[in-house]
């Protein structure tokens, strides 16, 4: 009985805009011959990238100067998150991030000055306004893939047209929910799309030793979903392959898969020296591959932007920074009935609203009630 | 009014349930074709289909985790754990993100779902389908845990669950899946979560318990004197828990013995036994009396009636109680 080969799999990689900024101009266009993205888009979503590269910035100075908690910088991931939040409809997809793609929550409705809120160790910063179509900054690894399957599946339940896209690293591709959440996304058919920001580090442990898979991407296929790897500093690529992804899912075609390659530029978060664990030739090779810095050679050959732009943009974004700054620092500490308010919708049981009691009147001790005593003995 | 047993009586909740909302949806193991192992929703997916009743991978933590994104996404979904023992891979879905979703967004975010689980031993069931895990879920802020042990109970509490606008662990009793029936409404009504149910009226002891236990302490009375009064409660949600319901009947006894197939240490039996010292301390006659499980794993079924409290030692603790 000759063996039969039963199953093969192929993993492309698309780059559109490479090292050198030179674009693939037959990549760049739909096959109906419409650009991927038109000059305009490409300067918008640029000096956007710069603006959300200015706030990344100043967060971690404000964590340096004491001014905020632990923060996990964006830096170097920027055309990953711009491309796939551009991609996704803003008011009608959802997305379920981890929290490395600040800039496409900002996109889609979230003020920025909330992430920093989070940071500052604020729950209002996770208070999604109504409208804004995501969920908070999920701390755990790989946890929020399922609630983007469970969102999708919703909307396949309801008929609607909408998509729900999950962000997470290549760290999360070793936990058991990332699989759950393929195997449920694949075995229903929902609307969901899975973009991996394989930023080459889980804090210290690098992409080779997490997974002794070639690609990421290629995970996807166990789950019968299309999966793809992109260069994740290539706007064009990023752009490209996640409309795809988002448009199959919305018109019926179930789940995809996006591997970015991409590298972390900062640290895992401020708490975090990346020194101790990786070369710092590797990182300078990354430098090179900036997306910031490739997108605007792309721009200055095209002769639509210049040097002076770039200052004036600079100083602009720098200036944005900072009132962003300005408008979360300026924010009332929270009350403390705000740590019981939310514990559940009210009425709250009695015990809570005692103990909610206790901490508002009797902070260096008891509330009587709360200590088994009438107020009379008290 | 008909008569139903416990699996009946959710069975018809939940078909009334999905009757009146179409955001309700069960999903879980085994749950639709086959009606699930203790056929607690048989007939359901041939009456509302498979995409309302749904067989998924078999995956803990993914039916927690999807069951989260749909109640997010305005449904309003039943998943089933298939037996409490395997809540273990469901537990970070279920208590680091079901409970924490209302609070971590200050309200923005709220997943309204109904987790039913099969709870509790003495069906001579195979490792880890025995299991008491309740105190693990009550000590989590954001959940809210019932545990009814009776027809009537666990319909009018299961509405209730489904309709909260937060999660609620809806462990439910295997022993007395089917050991009676009893009269059930057909009609649409509500248990509010949180009430204590006094089963007999009493004045000189107040034994307090939950699920299946309910019915060791109810043969327990059967072998008592007559000259003895004994107060009986059902908590049925454990939390919230009816604090007044207790202290109230403590005050009016002076003795308690509070039953629970869990292990003792850090049982919900250490909990109430505290509140009613707080609350009923100069009313108090006598120390308040636990008899749980052992803080041991529960053994396999050829031990598992050692294990178990039963009627005998709910009536020597009753006895020493009075005693005392």
């Amino acid at each position: 009985m000759p063996v039969k080969n039963v199953y093969e799999a192929r993993i492309e990689h698309l780059q559109i805009l490479d090292e050198e900024a030179r674009l693939d101009e037959k990549l760049a266009k739909w096959p109906d011959g419409r650009p991927v993205l038109t000059d305009a888009e490409v300067l918008e979503l640029y000096q956007y990238m710069v603006r959300c590269r200015a706030v990344d910035d100043l967060a971690f100075k404000l964590q340096r100067s004491g001014r905020m908690g632990t923060y996990p910088q964006n830096r170097g991931q920027e055309a990953a998150a711009v491309g796939a939040g551009f991609a996704a409809k803003r008011g009608v997809d959802y997305l379920v991030p981890c929290y490395r793609e600040n800039a496409a929550l900002w996109m889609h409705g979230l003020p920025m000055h909330y992430v920093l809120l989070h940071w500052m160790g604020d729950e209002r910063g996770n208070q999604i306004p109504d409208g804004v179509c995501q969920t908070p900054l999920c701390i755990p690894i790989g946890t929020q893939m399922l609630h983007a399957t469970g969102i999708a599946w919703a909307f396949k339940m309801r008929k609607e047209a909408r998509v729900a896209i999950t962000f997470f690293g290549d760290g999360a591709t070793s936990e058991g929910d990332f699989h759950e959440a393929m195997n449920f996304a694949s075995a229903f058919q929902v609307p969901c799309v899975f973009f991996c920001q394989n930023n080459q580090w889980a804090i210290s442990v690098p992409r080779e030793s997490q997974t002794a898979s070639e690609t990421i991407a290629q995970k996807a296929v166990a789950y019968g979903m299309p999966t793809t790897q992109v260069d994740g500093n290539d706007l064009f690529a990023v752009v490209r392959a996640s409309t795809d992804a988002i448009e199959r899912a919305r018109a019926g075609g179930g789940p995809s898969f996006i591997e970015a390659v991409t590298y972390r530029l900062a640290d895992h978060t401020t708490a975090d020296d990346a020194r101790r664990y990786r070369d710092a030739k590797e990182v300078e090779a990354w430098q090179k591959r900036d997306p910031l810095i490739r997108l605007r050679s792309y721009l200055q050959a095209r002769k639509l932007w210049d040097d002076a732009k770039q200052a004036a943009l600079d100083d602009e974004a720098k200036a944005a920074a900072t009132e962003v700054v300005r408008t979360a620092e300026g924010i009332e500490a929270p009350s403390t009935d705000e740590m019981f308010d939310y514990t559940f919708a009210a009425p709250l049981p009695a015990e809570l609203e005692l103990q909610k009691r206790t901490l508002q009147t009797h902070s260096l001790g008891q509330d009587p009630a709360q200590a088994g005593l009438s107020a009379q003995q008290a | 009014m008909p008569l139903m047993t416990l699996v009946q009586a959710i069975n018809s909740a939940l078909a009334q349930e999905m009757e009146r909302d179409e955001r309700v949806v069960i999903l879980g193991e085994d749950v639709g074709l086959n009606g699930g192992v203790f056929r607690v929703t048989d007939g359901l997916q041939a009456k509302f289909g498979p995409d309302r009743v749904i067989d998924t991978p078999l995956a803990e933590s993914g039916i927690m985790g999807t069951a989260i994104g749909l109640a997010m996404a305005g449904m309003r979904p039943i998943p089933e754990i298939q037996f409490e023992g395997f809540l273990g891979p469901a537990y970070d879905q279920l208590c680091n993100h079901a409970a924490r979703y209302r609070s971590r967004t200050r309200g923005a975010v709220t997943v309204p779902m109904t987790v039913r689980v099969p709870w509790g031993g003495g069906i001579h069931a195979p490792e880890l389908h025995s299991d008491s895990p309740e105190t693990i879920y009550v000590h989590q802020p954001g959940l809210k845990v019932v545990c009814p042990s009776t027809p009537y109970d666990a319909k009018g509490l299961l509405l209730s669950a489904i309709r909260d606008p937060d999660p609620v662990v809806f462990f439910e009793p295997k022993r007395v899946y089917r050991s009676f029936k009893e009269e059930v409404p057909e009609e649409d009504y509500t248990i509010p979560i949180g009430q204590a149910k006094v089963l007999t009226e009493g004045t000189d002891l107040t034994l307090v318990s939950w699920g299946s236990m309910v019915f060791q302490c109810l043969e327990a009375l059967d072998t008592l004197p007559d000259d003895m009064s004994v107060e009986l409660i059902d908590m049925r949600s454990l939390y919230p828990f009816d604090t007044d319901a207790i202290v109230q009947s403590v005050e009016k006894t002076g003795r308690c013995v509070i039953v629970h197939e869990a292990p003792k240490t850090c049982g919900l039996g250490a909990e109430l036994a505290t509140v009613l010292q707080e609350r009923c301390f100069l009313h108090l006659k006598a120390p308040v009396q636990r008899v749980a499980g052992f803080d041991v794993m529960m053994p396999y079924y050829k031990l598992e009636l050692d294990y178990l409290p039963n009627a005998q030692k709910v009536a020597q603790a009753v006895g020493q109680c009075l005693a005392y």
